[in-house]
């Protein structure tokens, strides 16, 4: 098979070398990160004055973890390095508590994190005479633009569709035969579930390839959009907090992602005692950046649990491969792509003086796609009795919280006392997806 | 003016049980009763004979219920009677939010109750009067 590369010498590098390219970056990133008050404290409590500190790479275990709530409590330039006039993006993640994640790109720093998602791309097999059919959403969200502007470095043909309205995105399919689609699987499993109603054939289209990501999947999963489209679909991973997509990438091999070991440090922890574990074992993803210099990242806990592959690839590239996510270690649910924490719905319903305190969080799904139910109980010295009132309600309930966490709920209204009691720590999620 | 009990009620089996099962314990006697369904929950609307009674017993349980003003109009149960009615609210531009109707045996009594907006009530009352209606006072509804 001829194997395509973006960078083949930085992406077959071998192991004494890409630690050499490791530790002279991780030395920037230290003194990147000491301009910033956040990173000032929490290295000088290391014993981490300067990057000359840092002698080995081993000495990345000494730096502090940095977790969620840190960015939110440095917001919004808590951790910004550079001055505001150097910043020439700003993506964001919604935020649990109201408060987003805020995070800064410096112009250097895009075009790193660019040249990450063509190379990224490159493995798959894609080139520039491919049309790409991007269906992530744009925006804050960084799945949209940073995959966007990764596939225009290639040569690709963008089309920036983003995501919804999927009559159009079927009929832009076939309009300009797009070859290759960034997409979540729940929403090209949806797309496919719609060919028929829209007069489409698996002959009418040319697609070849799909990038899926922004949510877990099973292999199963995989297999199934493989074997309904006839096409090969790579698993890809990132977190707007290490940049957005492309932090690792599968090649066209497709058995696990490639993770760019020279822009991303990649530990796996236990994730109670913090612990570094052996390659292979499961546990935490802790990513550390190796190239952002607006807001620099060390050892940041993704929730995520996944293990790292250390065999090589048969591709030739010396990067170890992450296995897909396997779980999170907080209570964050992925609908659709988008992240939600319970918390964020609690926030909103509970600022309602409708509702009474009970609510319950049900997640199923209809067809291909997710599908978030917030129950709630209605609070009975405010009913009047009138139907019009609590239809407005449940209208109202909806907007608040596509307001705060992007997605459109169902809302149902119940009888006050009629949703189970927490007994102890209350069981407010009922997730019934299955886990195929 | 006559009272009209709504309760909440979730759409699923065994819901209305609970609530006849109190109005019962409670010694309470339905003269007329609807169900506006809403797809995952109902609005049950009862005309009883002792309606405050009635609103403590379903609250002291926890339920969503509320006590509301209604017209209660005697219609004479005769073709063209109730078009006379709905004539009548509509040339004044009273808007009905809602209705339901029985007729009580022997004497064919009709009786109609209605929903109107809290501001248009009582302008309802006196166009429905002067059309020749009578607007059951409630303890006349509840005697029937």
């Amino acid at each position: 098979m001829d194997i395509p590369f973006w960078n083949r010498e930085i992406e077959t590098l071998d192991r004494a070398s890409l630690e050499k390219v490791q530790l002279e970056r991780l030395r920037q990133m230290v003194s990147w990160a000491l301009k910033t008050p956040f990173y000032g404290r929490k290295l000088a409590s290391a014993g981490i004055g300067s990057p000359e500190d840092v002698k080995s790479l081993r000495d990345l275990e000494r730096i502090p973890f940095t977790v969620k709530d840190d960015l939110r409590r440095g917001f919004p330039r808590g951790l910004l390095a550079v001055e505001m006039s150097e910043v020439v993006r700003i993506h964001s993640s919604s935020g649990t508590t109201g408060i987003p994640t805020v995070i800064y790109f410096a112009r250097d720093d895009l075009d790193r994190w660019t040249d990450l998602l063509a190379r990224s791309i490159t493995a798959t097999g894609a080139s520039s005479r491919d049309i790409l059919q991007n269906m992530m959403t744009y925006g804050l969200f960084t799945g949209g633009l940073g995959l966007h502007y990764g596939a225009e470095r290639v040569g690709m043909t963008v089309i920036p569709i983003g995501g919804g309205n999927t009559k159009r995105q079927i009929q832009t399919m076939k309009d300009f035969q797009t070859t290759v689609l960034h997409v979540t699987p729940s929403y090209l499993l949806h797309i496919h579930s719609q060919f028929e109603n829209e007069g489409v054939r698996p002959g009418d289209l040319a697609v070849k390839r799909a990038f899926i990501g922004a949510e877990p999947h099973s292999e199963n999963t995989r297999r199934k959009i493989e074997d309904l489209l006839g096409i090969q679909a790579f698993n890809s991973y990132g977190l707007s907090e290490l940049n957005g997509p492309g932090v690792a990438f599968e090649c066209v091999h497709r058995k696990d992602m490639h993770v760019w070991e020279d822009a991303y440090l990649i530990e796996i922890i236990d994730p109670k005692t913090g612990q570094n574990v052996e390659d292979g074992q499961e546990g935490e993803v802790v990513l550390t950046n190796l190239v952002r210099r607006a807001m620099p990242i060390l050892r940041y806990r993704t929730r995520d649990l996944a293990f790292v592959h250390p065999e090589p690839c048969e591709c030739g590239r010396t990067h170890r491969r992450l296995s897909r996510i396997l779980g999170r270690t907080d209570d964050m649910l992925i609908i659709n792509g988008v992240n939600v924490f319970p918390s964020q719905i609690e926030e909103r319903i509970m600022k309602v003086p409708e509702v009474a305190t009970n609510y319950l969080i049900h997640v199923d799904k209809k067809g291909a796609l997710d599908r978030l139910t917030v129950k709630v109980e209605i609070y009975p010295k405010l009913f009047l009795g009138e139907a019009a009132r609590l239809e407005a309600l449940r209208a109202r309930i909806r907007e608040e919280l596509r307001s705060s966490i992007v997605i459109s709920p169902n809302v149902e209204l119940h009888e006050p006392g009629s949703l189970p009691v927490s007994e102890g720590k209350a069981k407010r999620v009922v997730d019934e997806r299955p886990k195929d | 003016m006559a009272k009209q009990l709504t309760i909440f009620v979730e759409n699923r089996a065994g819901r209305l049980k609970t609530i006849t099962d109190n109005l019962r314990k409670s010694n309470i006697d339905i003269r007329a009763f609807t169900i506006q369904d809403r797809g995952d929950y109902g609005l049950l609307k009862l005309i009883v004979d002792k309606p405050d009674d009635a609103y403590l017993a379903l609250a002291n349980l926890g339920c969503a219920c509320a006590l509301k003003d209604i017209l209660a109009i005697s219609v004479p149960d005769q073709p063209g009677n109730f078009h006379r009615l709905t004539s009548a609210l509509a040339e004044h531009n009273v808007n009905v939010i809602d209705a339901y109707g029985f007729v009580l045996q022997p004497h064919k009594t009709g009786v109609c109750c209605m929903e109107i907006d809290q501001p248009q009530l009582m302008k309802a009352q006196e166009i429905v009067a002067e059309a020749g209606f009578t607007v059951l006072q409630d303890e006349e509804l509840y005697s029937l």
